[in-house]
């Protein structure tokens, strides 16, 4: 049972001078699933890269279990990792594949046998042990990988992207299946992906970064009600919270209409100068009769729920915010309708921090 | 009811110009074909059809190869000059492949400070023009007491194929997948590990390339052969030069003796086809 640690790792690429991964500090507990989200360029797969001793650290340090691990090989870090396209060896079989590494450790035949019989029974790889990776199907490949990842019972778990080559369907039903798995197994697992949905239901909890910058780490209902700063908020959720810069103006307007905040949101503003941006997620925003006039431009209807886009005009320039509402929707393209916020509302300083969250309503 | 046939026609194509580049293709093909086509005839053929006027009809026979293969007391025989061949074929070859194949790593798969010059010097190696160099090597060969053995021609051929191997292996490790090398490296494989179990399997068609060249190469070299080797350890190029005799006529067996020379060379390019295009798609890998 083993924790793992990033203390202050940098990784600077030779002939650029931005670093890929900057100061990054994180504690990834004992048996925690933590995922490392971001959109590309981000360095998340850097900073696994880092953790696996597959790219070297400019500065800082890090830490599986109690051991400074920055200087040590990849092959005696006890790790194993999943890749996205599963780096099969493309000449053995399933059964070499998964055996590779205990063979390399030395172990004799029999046991290795054994165990790759095991872990195969668990993935239902039986009937494929003896044949060649490219005579298998993509989410066989997949399970292959993870499979060649769990028969070594390392001490922790990396995967990058391990889903990205799966159709939508089987991505979904295999992220729950590597869910459930990482927990019975109980390993200290980081986990690489661009898709936040992906983060949100497999996290433990998830470290957002952005730039090479850690932005949040926390657990998934955290990033989402609590969100640290703008761009966590505008990247964890879907479709993206409605940001409005808002202005000095107090109190705050939005179009013509005035924000009316709790005293929570009222001390957070009265301690905050400068122009003010507010946030408020798609569904706490409702299409009705509220008193924000504005007209609708799409209606997506997802048959479950719908998000109507609609535009207004604020502070002289066209804005454009989305909402969820329940399906059926009855409006259409083009209609005047009345827009009122019904749940939380977040405060963003002008550097993009979140200062406060506050109910709030509009009034005219 | 009239069924629309397919049509083998792209976006733009006319039927009537696709036939004039198809017949181009062919008299340009068959117009490098024709000197080798009238070597194998001229092989068949006797010497006095061989200098005459060319004939489409002649009296084919195995004569002229029976000539060449029964070896005569004093004159160099086929037999010889194929296992001399062979030998400094192989032995250079595999010299040049276990040199190669560490470079090419390093070159390709960690590559050392200054790759690229280093890649410019091997290939700057080959823009001597090998007259040039012939003299400095003739007097190096006779120093070491090397004239007329095999060991200069394996010497020579192994430093002839060698930047091209490593070029070639370069642009073939190249091709491994960077996440199978960090995959063996993760799973515990060391240096060899990561070589004998994930580069070299994936890369054996490439590397049998690059072998087929470098005996391609070898076997046909004629220069040094001839300049070095003037009377011992005379290797096929020499051996085909042999057929030539100033008192009679030497055509229909000197084109035997080409033919001859050749056969290996084709046969191996033939056999070695099949793998060289195998697994260079590596469908595991995605």
């Amino acid at each position: 049972m083993t924790s793992a640690r990033f203390d202050k790792a940098t990784r600077i690429y030779a002939g650029t001078s931005q670093a890929a991964v900057s100061d990054f500090t994180l504690d990834i507990g004992d048996g925690e699933l933590l995922v490392l989200v971001g959109p590309s360029g981000s360095g998340k797969s850097t900073a696994l890269r880092m953790l696996a001793g597959l790219e070297p650290l400019d500065d800082g340090a890090v830490y599986i279990g109690d051991r400074d691990v920055t200087n040590v090989r990849p092959r005696d870090r006890d790790i194993a990792m999943v890749f996205q396209n599963y780096a099969l060896y493309p000449q053995l079989t399933v059964a070499e594949n998964m055996g590779f590494a205990l063979k390399q450790a030395g172990m004799p035949k029999d046991e290795r046998i054994k165990r790759v019989r095991e872990v195969a029974a668990i993935l239902d790889l039986e009937p494929y042990l003896d044949r060649k990776p490219k005579n298998l199907s993509g989410g066989q490949r997949q399970r292959v990988a993870m499979g060649r990842a769990i028969v070594r019972q390392p001490a922790v778990y990396l995967m990058d992207e391990p889903l990205s080559n799966l159709d939508a369907k089987l991505r979904v039903q295999t992220r729950t299946e590597l869910a459930e798995m990482q927990a019975r197994l109980a390993v200290t697992t980081v986990y690489v992906t661009h898709d936040q949905v992906e983060a949100m239901t497999m996290g433990h909890r998830v470290a957002v970064l952005k730039d090479g910058l850690l932005q949040q780490c926390a657990p998934p209902g955290v990033l989402y009600h609590q969100p640290a700063n703008l761009f966590v908020a505008g990247f964890i959720g879907s479709p993206a919270m409605n940001h409005v810069k808002v202005g000095g103006d107090r109190p705050l307007r939005l179009g013509g209409v005035t924000v009316e905040l709790d005293t929570v949101g009222q001390a957070a503003l009265a301690n905050t100068g400068g122009d003010v941006t507010i946030g408020f997620r798609p569904e706490a925003l409702r299409v009705g009769d509220g008193p924000l006039r504005a007209h609708i431009r799409t209606v997506e209807d997802l048959g479950s729920e719908a998000f109507v886009h609609v535009a207004l005009d604020h502070r002289g320039a066209n804005l454009a915010l989305v909402s969820k509402m329940s399906a059926p929707f009855a409006g259409r393209p083009g209609d005047d309708v009345g827009l009122q916020i019904v749940g939380t509302t977040h405060l963003f300083s002008p550097d993009g921090l979140r200062v406060g969250s506050s109910a709030a309503t509009l009034a005219p | 009811m009239k069924v629309k046939k397919g049509s083998a026609l792209q976006i733009g194509e006319s039927r009537a110009v696709n036939a004039a580049f198809g017949a181009l293709a062919w008299a340009v093909g068959l117009l490098f074909f024709f000197p080798i086509l009238w070597l194998v005839l001229s092989s068949f053929k006797s010497e006095l059809d061989a200098v005459g006027d060319p004939k489409l009809f002649f009296k084919a026979s195995l004569d002229r190869y029976r000539d060449i293969t029964t070896s005569t007391q004093g004159i160099l025989s086929l037999g010889k000059a194929f296992w001399t061949s062979a030998f400094v074929v192989f032995t250079s070859t595999i010299i040049v492949l276990l040199m190669a194949i560490p470079a090419a790593y390093a070159l390709a798969i960690r590559p050392i400070k200054k790759w690229r010059d280093v890649l410019l010097f091997f290939i700057s190696t080959k823009f001597l023009p090998m007259v040039a160099s012939i003299l400095p090597i003739y007097i190096l060969a006779k120093q070491f007491h090397l004239l007329g053995t095999r060991t200069v021609l394996v010497i020579l051929y192994t430093v002839m194929n060698l930047p091209l191997a490593v070029w070639m292996l370069r642009s073939f490790f190249q091709e491994v997948p960077r996440e199978l090398i960090e995959a063996a490296e993760i799973d515990g494989a060391g240096l060899r590990g990561q070589l004998t179990s994930v580069i070299l399997p994936i890369a054996l068609p490439g590397i049998a390339a690059t072998a087929l060249l470098c005996m391609i190469f070898a076997w046909n070299e004629f220069f040094f052969a001839l300049q070095l080797n003037a009377a011992k350890a005379q290797t096929i190029p020499i051996w085909v030069t042999t057929n030539i005799n100033e008192k009679q006529n030497f055509l229909a067996k000197l084109s035997a003796a080409s033919v001859i020379a050749s056969l290996p060379v084709v046969i191996a390019g033939w056999v070695a086809q099949k793998r060289m295009i195998r697994g260079l798609a590596m469908g595991a890998i995605k």
